[in-house]
């Protein structure tokens, strides 16, 4: 809320309040978003309060998860040091706030790409890191398997989300009724849950997993197989910056590119040595000058892939298969092996 | 030498510029109107610099997304609601459960207020220790804090809608609120309400006129068995007549939950008994306050006068009390109703949830959003005052101050 006021004032008087549009000001001058990164030593990024797998702190503070990837990627790309970023927690409600006020130069806080979103916020998707989508969470002991059978129940959610206005969409068109209770924070709707206020929770399958985690008895619950809405994830930056567009959708497409040629956080420094296959050798820096043509180094993949690995070492680490979450990489897997996650070439 | 008759001042002009320019007369106006158009110009410089801004950050701006389909649902409306309406319908439901958790909190904020404000003069020891225990306690807690504690502590004592508590077959209490029948109107209920209204205005003058002729000339009117025949008979006739006035509509288990029926959210309850007992805290102390300030001469007199202390309470000394207790009794009204918006916390569709949250977030126009909402709290906050204002007025007359 603070955020929302802040920029509300900032955007009427004009005035830089705290360093709310104070980029934007940056970027009248001339002044790019990747050199005024550059200035300050640090990438800026927004995530969430706390989503296992995607974004969360451990106990002494330390991002980790798929989103936060990014951010490490990025600024590996940039300082070629992962740990130069600035996490910024932000509630649903605040984040694009956040980004438009310049707080943050992106946002990797599982997301969704849609229309409205990338048409009138004064910001841009820049890809898509997880193929989510809108599923239900209900107790077993309620003996519920299709969520064509959650007539009349009362449902939770999260307010400022994609999910009110799909769980509306998938109730109407299947004609049956439910009551919405809508909170502020992730946490007391699962509490509210918890209570038995709600029969069900509703939210991205991805973030059923990771809150289940932290029920009492997880295994008391169950995630219907019905996904009811597509929820693509992704990074956003402000418009009007291209290069730095560029290069934020250009580090997650270089995290799938290296799955693809098999380059892992192990190998990478025996592949450079080794490599003699041409779009290898582009991927790799040794060949051409593509890092140099989105205003960084040559070796940016290196960078990427000895910070955080390949998109499918990020993906296994965070929510995959060797995390507690345990989500399967299904839509998730390289459009070669069955999924849809797919890479424009480096070259 | 005659004595040449002075000219009176020119008392209209004088009083004009009075009026309208103080002690410092037209230079004073003068300057006022400089400054009300330097207002202008900075409201006007604040509007167009929003726009540009907004503009040049290419973010959607204007009110144009107030017709929008607003697409999600809300728990609780008072008026139709589906989640096909416009955003301005969103709007008028938030805004309306809003008035609706202010009004009930006011009615047993100042109930319990009053309450426990006298029982903190009680001269019985137990009342006044229990009293101020009460207020020391809640008002020195935070209000989320005790908002969230009640809606958890409503909710765990309640059980899930297939064990609920059942009144009668007909009144259903459960996690999901408390359901009860549903009234129906049908077309005997406008002469019926016409007929309960009748006889109402019809008792009140007889027991006018029983009272004026017992002041007058002594004569006792026994008017209690027309009254209740009134009551009574008029509506009965109307029934008779134009058919039954309401049917009730049973709640009944289907599924997940009750279908049929109204409910009453467990998120109301919990939110309408932490903002009653938390301003009631306040309002205690006012009222303790205003109590303290008349003089304790009244209280003896009325002592002398043998009446029994709750009467002397009622009849002397609250009345002359108001006057304190009303300018800080208005400051808790509009405290308790700007504190509702943290009904969001435990997910009450006020105002702030549906309007500030919901649709601020889907649409994204923060500045339009929040605009409106402000604007929406300054409105019912100086109605309210314009109100206790009114009711102060009065006060002040009847007491010929």
């Amino acid at each position: 809320m603070k955020r929302v006021l802040a920029f509300t004032l900032a955007a009427l008087v004009g005035l830089p309040l705290q360093s709310a549009l104070a980029q934007t000001q940056d970027a009248a001058k001339g002044k790019s978003m990747l050199e005024t990164v550059k200035a300050r030593g640090a990438l800026s990024c927004g995530v969430s309060q706390g989503l296992p797998g995607f974004s969360a702190p451990d106990d002494k503070g330390n991002w980790s998860g798929i989103d936060v990837d990014v951010c490490r990627a990025i600024a590996a790309v940039i300082f070629n040091d992962p740990t130069k970023v600035k996490f910024v927690p932000l509630s649903a409600k605040d984040r694009f706030i956040a980004l438009q006020s310049g707080e943050i130069d992106v946002l990797s806080r599982n997301t969704t790409w849609t229309l409205s979103r990338d048409a009138s916020l004064g910001a841009n998707f820049t890809g898509v890191t997880y193929y989510d989508g809108q599923g239900f969470l209900v107790k077993k002991s309620l003996k519920v398997n299709s969520a064509l059978e959650l007539n009349s129940a009362s449902v939770c959610v999260q307010t400022g989300t994609t999910t009110e206005q799909n769980l509306a969409d998938y109730f109407k068109s299947n004609k049956m009724k439910y009551e919405v209770i809508a909170f502020a924070s992730a946490d007391e709707t699962v509490k509210a849950y918890e209570s038995g206020r709600c029969d069900v929770f509703t939210s991205d399958v991805s973030q059923l997993y990771a809150e289940r985690l932290k029920l009492a008895n997880p295994a008391d619950h169950v995630v219907l197989p019905e996904v009811i809405s597509k929820e693509p994830l992704g990074p956003m930056v402000r418009q009007g910056d291209d290069q730095w567009f560029d290069l934020v959708k250009w580090t997650l497409f270089a995290m799938l590119d290296a799955e693809e040629f098999g380059i892992t956080q192990k190998n990478v420094d025996e592949m450079v040595k080794t490599a003699d296959k041409p779009e290898l050798k582009r991927v790799l820096g040794t060949d051409g000058n593509f890092g140099e043509q989105l205003g960084v180094t040559k070796d940016w993949v290196v960078r990427i892939v000895k910070a955080v690995g390949n998109y499918g070492e990020s993906f296994d680490r965070n929510v995959g298969a060797g995390s507690k979450l345990g989500i399967a990489r299904g839509l998730n897997k390289l459009w070669n092996k069955g999924g849809i996650q797919y890479a424009p070439p480096i070259r | 030498m005659a004595v040449e008759p002075r000219n009176p001042p020119p008392q209209l002009l004088f009083k004009l510029r009075r009026a309208l320019g103080g002690r410092a007369g037209w230079g004073g106006l003068i300057l006022q109107i400089l400054f009300v158009m330097a207002l202008a110009w900075i409201a006007y410089e604040i509007v167009g610099n929003a726009r540009t801004n907004l503009e040049n950050q290419r973010i959607a701006s204007g009110f144009g997304f107030m017709s929008g389909t607003a697409g999600f649902g809300v728990s609780q409306s008072l008026i139709p609601y589906s989640e096909s309406d416009t955003y301005t319908r969103v709007f008028v439901v938030g805004l309306l459960n809003t008035l609706l958790v202010s009004l009930v909190g006011i009615f047993f904020a100042t109930i319990i207020g009053f309450l426990v404000g006298l029982g903190r003069l009680s001269p019985n020891w137990m009342v006044s220790r229990l009293s101020g225990g009460y207020v020391e306690l809640v008002r020195n807690l935070p209000l989320l804090f005790q908002i969230l504690f009640w809606y958890l502590a409503v909710l765990a004592a309640l059980p899930s809608p297939r064990q609920s508590v059942s009144i009668f077959g007909s009144v259903f209490l459960n996690n999901r609120g408390l359901v009860v029948p549903r009234p129906i109107p049908h077309e005997g209920l406008w002469p019926f309400l016409i007929a309960v209204a009748i006889a109402v205005a019809g008792s009140l003058v007889l027991g006018r006129y029983a009272r004026h002729a017992l002041f007058r000339s002594g004569r006792v009117v026994v008017v209690w068995p027309y009254v209740v025949g009134s009551l009574i008979g008029l509506p009965l006739i109307a029934e008779l007549v134009f058919g039954i006035p309401l049917s009730f509509e049973m709640p009944v288990l289907r599924g997940f939950n009750f279908a049929g029926g109204s409910r009453i959210i467990p998120e109301l309850v919990a939110l309408v008994l932490a903002l009653s007992t938390y301003t009631a805290a306040f309002i205690a102390e006012v009222v303790r306050g205003g109590v303290l300030s008349v003089h304790k001469g009244q209280m003896e007199a009325g002592a002398s006068l043998g009446l029994s202390r709750g009467a002397t309470l009622r009849l002397i000394v609250v009345p002359q009390a108001m006057r304190v207790i009303l300018p800080p009794l208005t400051n808790q009204y509009l405290n308790l109703t700007k504190n509702s918006s943290l009904a969001v916390a435990i997910g009450y569709p006020d105002l702030f949830s549906v309007f500030a949250g919901t649709t601020l977030s889907q649409t994204g126009q923060a500045i339009e959003v929040i605009a409106i909402t402000m604007g929406v709290y300054l409105l019912i906050s100086l109605v309210t005052s314009a109100i206790m204002s009114f009711y102060g007025w009065r006060i002040n007359r009847s007491m010929g101050a």
